[in-house]
């Protein structure tokens, strides 16, 4: 067994780029106490590369050429794309994992038919978590990216399978590998309901996410996700695809919408990865 | 309408530091790689985040753009907001304003 950690947590270019806004610092301080505590659990594990399956925002792929996946296999990338003043975050190259991605992408294609890039430019929805999971950028990242930007977007029972595939894959290599999804849960990011989050909504995914109740998180539909959670919402499939790869029950270790100044209701969870034999 | 390249354009814009230096150099070179309406060309060169936002642009290529001409976080938001105001609903896309104009974060209310 090799994929030794897997979890969930959020991205938002708030939760680093507004830190100085946010009024409620002592809310924003235990969600930071949350995200170091999953670096130290993802350092614990020994992980050799850390797969980051995240939900880009057109720094890498438009509606040119939209893969429904994509694996990097690239040596080093960039990023942030944007500002490094506004997202608070220098920009900085992070070393990948060019040999590991490129068997995990021969494994995972058995299965689902995915792209790979040697190139790929970071945006504040791998940037963040790597601020806050290896901030010293030196653990090798293998970015993945699901299309939850551009429709048609992925479907969820595809984003499930290519979590199974990961896992799949990740236990075909000696190397100890720790998955993360990061998206949104319910959210309408960089408009003007900017802050607007329906908890219910978020609660009722994460009890489903944790419970790893599959026909109930592959039900949502498009429609209904982008009424009740927003355009941010079809986020979804990083954690659903997290959860595929973990195949244990999920902790959802902080959550809250008490922090809008960071437009998205923050998170930070983790599954149990082991398996019986 | 062509959403398409105009989002296109920001694409590259927002991802590449030479199309940067060449908008900010020379915008009329810039704005001829790409087939834009004379609304979308000069939403473009004026940096108008309202019509912009109105004419259906992604809103995180939209957010990166205006991070990349220096709009503060707040400033960003009201812009989207006055820019419905005068232009009427957004026209395309996914990113439309469902609040009515409401701001959703105290920090926002309160400035």
């Amino acid at each position: 067994m090799s994929l030794v950690y897997a979890g969930v947590l959020s991205h938002a270019p708030g939760i680093t780029g507004r830190a100085h806004l946010c009024k409620n610092t002592e809310k924003r301080d235990e969600f930071y106490a949350a995200l170091d505590r999953q670096r130290q659990e993802i350092e614990a594990t020994g992980a050799e590369a850390l797969m980051v399956i995240a939900a880009e925002h057109f720094a890498n792929f438009f509606m040119n050429n939209m893969p429904a996946f994509c694996i990097g296999i690239g040596e080093a990338y960039e990023g942030p794309i944007e500002d490094p003043e506004w997202l608070k975050i220098p920009r900085t190259k992070v070393p990948g994992a060019p040999d590991l991605g490129r068997r995990l992408t021969r494994e995972i294609m058995q299965t689902v038919d995915v792209a790979y890039a040697e190139e790929w430019k970071f945006d504040h929805g791998i940037m963040v978590p790597l601020h806050f999971l290896t901030p010293d950028y030196d653990l090798p990242v293998i970015p993945v990216n699901i299309n939850c930007q551009g429709p048609p977007l992925t479907p969820l029972h595809r984003a499930w399978a290519f979590g199974e595939a990961i896992r799949r894959a990740a236990d075909s290599v000696p190397e100890k590998i720790a998955v993360v999804g990061t998206g949104g849960l319910s959210h309408w990011p960089a408009t003007p309901d900017s802050g607007k989050i329906n908890e219910p909504w978020d609660r009722e995914f994460l009890d489903r996410l944790v419970r790893q109740d599959r026909e109930a998180l592959l039900s949502y539909t498009d429609e209904e996700t982008y009424r009740e959670g927003g355009q941010g919402g079809f986020e979804i499939r990083t954690y659903i695809a997290a959860a595929a790869a973990a195949g244990g029950a999920g902790e959802i270790q902080f959550y809250t919408s008490e922090l809008p100044i960071f437009a998205v209701g923050v998170c930070v969870g983790r599954f149990a990865v082991d398996r019986a034999a | 309408m062509s959403l398409y390249q105009l989002q296109k354009s920001l694409y590259v814009l927002n991802r590449e530091t030479a199309a940067q230096e060449r908008y900010r150099a020379d915008v009329e070179s810039f704005l001829a790689d790409f087939d834009l309406t004379d609304e979308e060309a000069d939403a473009l060169r004026d940096g108008d985040i309202g019509l912009l936002y109105v004419l259906g642009v992604n809103g995180q290529i939209l957010m990166h753009f205006a991070a990349f001409l220096g709009i503060e976080w707040f400033d960003y938001l009201d812009l989207m907001r006055k820019g419905i105001e005068k232009h009427g609903p957004v026209r395309d896309g996914v990113y439309t304003m469902t609040g009515g104009g409401q701001s959703f974060a105290e920090e926002e209310k309160q400035r």
